[in-house]
């Protein structure tokens, strides 16, 4: 299917030449990276940038690099990447996880993570993992450089607190200090290639400190702090559990779609926090616990 | 206009395109390969499933110009030998009907061949998940990929 619309095209090798185009053509220029949401936008005419920015020759942007606490995913980095990555695995279980649900093979050896939170939509599946990790957004421009925490970035669905001049360069996930444990579900309508109609994250430390978010339940992804607040110092129990399945209903705004009712998705995401719960708590005990992702 | 190369199917091949080509328009029109299929053409159905540097990518979401001086591998190429061993396969097998999605089925069931020799009939499943199949329901299809693995 040929693309209507004629535009500009570079490849670029630094993040200076990105941004300085950026700075030329404002929200004109898109980046590109993997191309996966950006192409299917500018084939069906609900994108007409005038130029697109292509990353992918951006070295630096393809690390992933571990420090003290901390795990920076550059905006080149694929979900196969994360999902291969036996260092991600270990220490940020939940995304590697959710990575693993993305699409389908084929789109992830190129959709990128960065890429996932710049469409925003409301189910993206990278939201509940990066939200539990207290996750920080770095932008560059050609003025300079800032970073927004996760919770801050999405302001709608499909929008961000991006500036017309700015890219994403990366995202910093905090890892717990403590001994943690984390996973994510994802309700499909079948096993395999499918947008999550709710996702569910959960990260609990060995000090019963517990981060609970979700996605595809609301405009935008979210931390549910009510319910971290009645769970937090407290050892998990079917008690526990129901009265944060009680809360469920305060924390999400559900819609109905095509995918599913919100009726539906309001009582699935109480079978899911009470699964993605149990699940987090076995792996922080040390058992070995055979996990699906996919309800 | 602008002049790329992409090695295509082992064979250095240069084209002309605008920055608006998509791959899969370029491979088929320009380069004369026909084996990637224009199905749904949003990156769901992988019908156009290519080989990007040894990966599964969708030829659909992909432009022309972003792949100068890489290297893209299309079925034409996984058979320039002859069949091989999955696609005979596939024929004992029945797994296809009308065909349309066979291209793209093989480069998934390639690449996961090549990356897991042994795969579970789950990771079968996973890695052809974003390959649609509308007439064979999928079971023949899972069969003579699991036939192959368990060489």
């Amino acid at each position: 299917m040929p693309i209507s619309h004629e535009f500009d095209y570079k490849k670029v090798v630094t993040v200076s030449e990105a941004v300085d185009l950026k700075a030329k053509y404002g929200s004109n220029a898109k980046i590109l990276a993997g191309g996966t949401d950006l192409i299917v936008l500018i084939k069906e005419d609900v994108l007409k940038p005038e130029f697109l920015i292509d990353i992918k020759g951006i070295n630096e942007l393809k690390q992933i690099t571990f420090t003290e606490n901390k795990l920076k995913i550059g905006a080149n980095v694929t979900f196969s990447e994360i999902h291969e990555s036996s260092q991600i695995k270990e220490k940020a279980y939940i995304l590697w996880e959710a990575a693993g649900t993305v699409a389908s093979v084929g789109v992830r050896n190129s959709a990128t993570l960065v890429g996932n939170i710049c469409t925003a939509v409301p189910s993206l599946d990278s939201a509940p993992a990066l939200l539990v990790h207290d996750t920080i957004v770095h932008l560059k421009s050609n003025k300079g450089e800032r970073t927004i925490p996760i919770e801050q970035w999405f302001t709608g669905s499909k929008k961000t607190a991006i500036n017309p001049d700015e890219m994403v360069v990366a995202v910093t996930l905090n890892l717990p200090e403590k001994k943690s444990a984390s996973c994510y579900k994802k309700l499909g309508r079948y096993k395999g290639e499918d947008l999550a109609q709710a996702g569910v994250g959960v990260l609990i430390t060995e000090n019963k400190q517990y981060r609970v978010a979700f996605c595809a339940v609301g405009p935008i992804p979210t931390r549910a702090y009510k319910i971290e607040n009645i769970l937090n110092g407290n050892q998990l129990s079917d008690e526990l559990i129901s009265k944060a399945q009680n809360l469920v209903e305060q924390e999400i705004s559900p819609i109905t779609d095509i995918r599913s009712s919100k009726e539906y998705r309001t009582e699935m995401v109480k079978v899911m926090l009470e699964r993605a719960l149990k699940d987090a708590n076995s792996i922080l005990s040390g058992k070995n616990v055979s996990l699906n992702p996919i309800l | 206009m602008q002049k790329i190369s992409i090695k295509l199917n082992g064979e250095v091949r240069y084209v002309y395109v605008e920055p608006n080509e998509v791959l899969l328009d370029v491979l088929r029109d320009k380069l004369g390969a026909k084996s990637p299929k224009s199905g749904c053409e949003r990156g769901d159905c992988g019908a156009c499933a290519v080989l990007l540097n040894g990966k599964s990518v969708r030829s659909c979401l992909i432009l022309a110009i972003e792949v100068d001086g890489q290297e893209i591998d299309t079925l034409e190429g996984l058979s320039q030998g002859g069949l091989t061993p999955l696609q005979e396969s596939f024929i004992r097998h029945n797994s296809f009907q009308c065909g349309f999605c066979a291209p793209g089925m093989t480069i998934s069931a390639t690449e996961l061949l090549k990356n897991n020799p042994h795969p579970t009939r789950d990771e079968i499943k996973e890695a052809i998940a974003g390959n649609l199949c509308r007439c064979t329901g999928y079971e023949s299809i899972i069969e003579a990929i699991e036939e192959i693995s368990k060489k």
